[in-house]
């Protein structure tokens, strides 16, 4: 039981950052490595900018529901100005030199808050009362994974609707799949491309809030773990599926678990070969993923 | 064969200034160009991204600290190695070819399995590749000694060391390109289909860049250990990866000359950064840039580069005797 709230609550961080990847992915082929700086970014817009090791709180003094709203738009904001500012002018470059872009826009933001903030991890405290344990169905499970989960299932439902039943989110899913046509059928780009960029800001700073008080540590590296991770679930997944992403970050976050629990003492510490050999077969196996979309299968 | 030229020019304005300083950043330069020329020969050919050769790096380097460190140490600090390694103590060179062939029955081993994808399922394969490198070497303490460095490696790699490999890397990329399977490589890279329709191996040729990219990337990796002296694990992952491939991709990620003068241009910022920051007389005045602002400059000018010649600074095309006169 307790290893099924694991698995949940560690695929929902997951599946949260593979669909903030594979937004921007499917709808402009670009794979965002400047995404783990945005997280990080987020996650130090609540505190002061200092080198001190116990961090005093910025925006984190906000009330609650006027701070979670602040960061999600930090997060938003500076997810926007980023597609404004370097990738708006270099949508016709081939796909390495924008991903290089972004990572080298990752880097600067990287290094932007290395210089306010050091390097040396800072800790924080946000709603650390969540990290009490509920007795549930025999096993101590702490609150914070159940909210995890809950803000998990929340969002991937919220968006879920979005993308299935409004029009923006029939665009962006048109666009996603097969952006030419989308743009001949009158799709506006720029506002489809803008608004995918906020919500994957936004979702960026969702997995902050959560990282942050699970951990209770401000550092500068904390987004690349999971951003590393969300890449490998979006391939997984399936270009250009959003569903599948997410089910690819439940399946990581469920089989990272897993080896946890099976492998003996010995080979435990090195289970994250064990996962990314897993992820080569898988993508041996089906190399366009797991639920592709069926323009993206290639012919040869 | 300019290009050699070129950085035999370099070599020596960097010996002449006399600075030892000097002397090393350019032997970190050549090593660089190392790793990059290995990186192009596979992805500048194939046009498939690897974030893997790191790994080869990582392989190479670790594989020649194996065969040179003193036997003593050795059984000190790596109990972990087969006896016939704890015994004995090989001299550099052997060793590094040794080295660079072991990475390359590796990448021949993986390639097996890897170069049956195509396009971007290929480059996070290639990355899982380098995550598994890293947790083995990070964990397998008796043979590697996990985040604890190995030390004492023999440091023998100064700038005619690194040149001279430098060259004969450059030597195997152009070889290679202008050779068959480096035509039907690039070929492959245009149109797979109707490089397929004229009779091209995919797989093979996938294959032999691959082999070959992580054989001259094993190379680097050895220089690089016996140009620190010290190896740690952590050295060989994300950091290097990304600048590596930035410094490919903003040569120009198509062309030889590409790799060359990505390596050349990116060092000779990030150098230029670096001395800003300790300060520049002017005059009277001394200008100095704020502490960690040479990374963030450093970040910019290298999205600057990629807006305003997005195909990379040769875009693709060649230094050759021919065009310059």
């Amino acid at each position: 039981m307790q290893y099924l709230v694991d698995a949940l609550s560690l695929g929902s961080l997951y599946a949260l950052g593979a669909l903030g990847i594979a937004l921007i992915f499917g709808v402009m082929r670009l794979v965002n490595f400047a995404h783990g700086s945005i997280i990080a970014c987020c996650v130090f817009s609540l505190i002061v900018p200092s080198v001190e090791a116990q961090a005093q709180l910025l925006a984190g003094r906000l009330p609650d529901w006027v701070l979670v709203p602040a960061v999600l738009a930090v997060g938003a904001g500076l997810s926007v100005v980023s597609e404004f500012v370097v990738f708006r002018r270099l949508r016709q470059a081939n796909p390495a030199t924008m991903m290089i872009a972004s990572f080298a826009l990752g880097f600067t933001i990287q290094n932007v808050l290395l210089l306010l903030y050091s390097s040396r991890p800072k800790s924080l405290d946000l709603w650390s009362q969540l990290g009490q344990s509920v007795e549930l169905w025999g096993a101590r499970i702490p609150f914070l994974q159940l909210i995890t989960i809950g803000v998990g299932l929340l969002t991937l439902s919220a968006l879920s609707f979005l993308l299935k039943h409004t029009r923006v989110g029939i665009e962006m899913r048109a666009a996603a799949e097969d952006f030419t046509m989308a743009r001949m059928l009158g799709v506006r780009a720029n506002a489809v491309i803008t608004l995918t960029f906020a919500i994957s800001g936004a979702l960026a700073a969702a997995i902050a809030l959560l990282l942050v008080s699970q951990t209770g540590v401000a550092d500068i590296r904390m987004g690349l773990p999971i951003m590393l991770v969300a890449f490998i679930a979006t391939v997984i997944g399936g270009l250009g599926s959003l569903a599948g992403s997410v089910a690819a970050g439940f399946l990581l976050g469920a089989v990272t678990v897993l080896l946890q629990v099976v492998l003996p003492l010995d080979a435990r510490t090195f289970r994250d070969a064990f996962l990314y050999l897993g992820v080569i077969a898988v993508l041996v196996w089906r190399p366009q993923g797991l639920l592709a979309s069926p323009t993206t299968v290639s012919r040869i | 064969m300019l290009l050699s030229l070129l950085l035999l020019a370099v070599a020596v304005a960097a010996a002449l200034t006399g600075s030892e300083a000097v002397e090393r950043t350019a032997s970190e330069m050549f090593i660089r160009m190392v790793l990059v020329i290995g990186l192009y020969i596979f992805v500048g050919n194939s046009g498939v991204m690897s974030f893997g050769h790191v790994g080869f790096m990582c392989i190479g380097a670790y594989a020649s600290a194996w065969q040179t460190l003193p036997v003593a140490m050795k059984q000190l600090v790596l109990p972990g190695l087969p006896q016939w390694l704890l015994d004995s103590s090989i001299s550099p060179l052997p060793a590094a070819i040794f080295s660079a062939l072991l990475v390359a029955v590796v990448a021949l081993i993986s390639g097996l399995v890897l170069m049956r994808l195509s396009g971007i399922a290929a480059s996070i394969a290639t990355f899982a590749f380098l995550a598994v490198v890293n947790v083995v070497y990070s964990n397998w303490d008796s043979v590697s000694a996990g985040t604890s460095s190995v030390v004492g490696i023999p440091v023998y790699a100064n700038l005619w060391v690194t040149i001279a490999w430098a060259i004969v890397a450059i030597a195997i990329a152009f070889f290679y390109s202008v050779s068959r399977y480096g035509l039907a490589l690039r070929a492959v890279r245009e149109d797979p289909v109707a490089a397929q329709a004229c009779g091209v191996w995919v797989y093979r040729e996938r294959l032999v860049a691959y082999v070959l990219s992580a054989f001259v990337v094993g190379l680097a990796g050895v220089l690089y250990a016996h140009f620190l002296g010290v190896l740690n694990p952590d050295a060989f992952y994300l950091d290097n990866t990304f600048l590596a491939l930035a410094m490919l991709v903003v040569g120009g990620v198509s062309s030889l000359s590409g790799a060359v003068v990505g390596v050349l241009s990116l060092s000779l910022l990030i150098e230029l950064l670096v001395r800003m920051e300790d300060g520049v007389r002017f005059g009277e005045t001394m200008l100095s840039l704020p502490g960690g602002a040479q990374e963030v400059l450093l970040g910019v000018a290298m999205i600057l580069m990629l807006i305003f010649r997005p195909g990379g600074l040769m875009a693709g095309r060649e230094i050759v005797w021919r065009k310059l006169f």
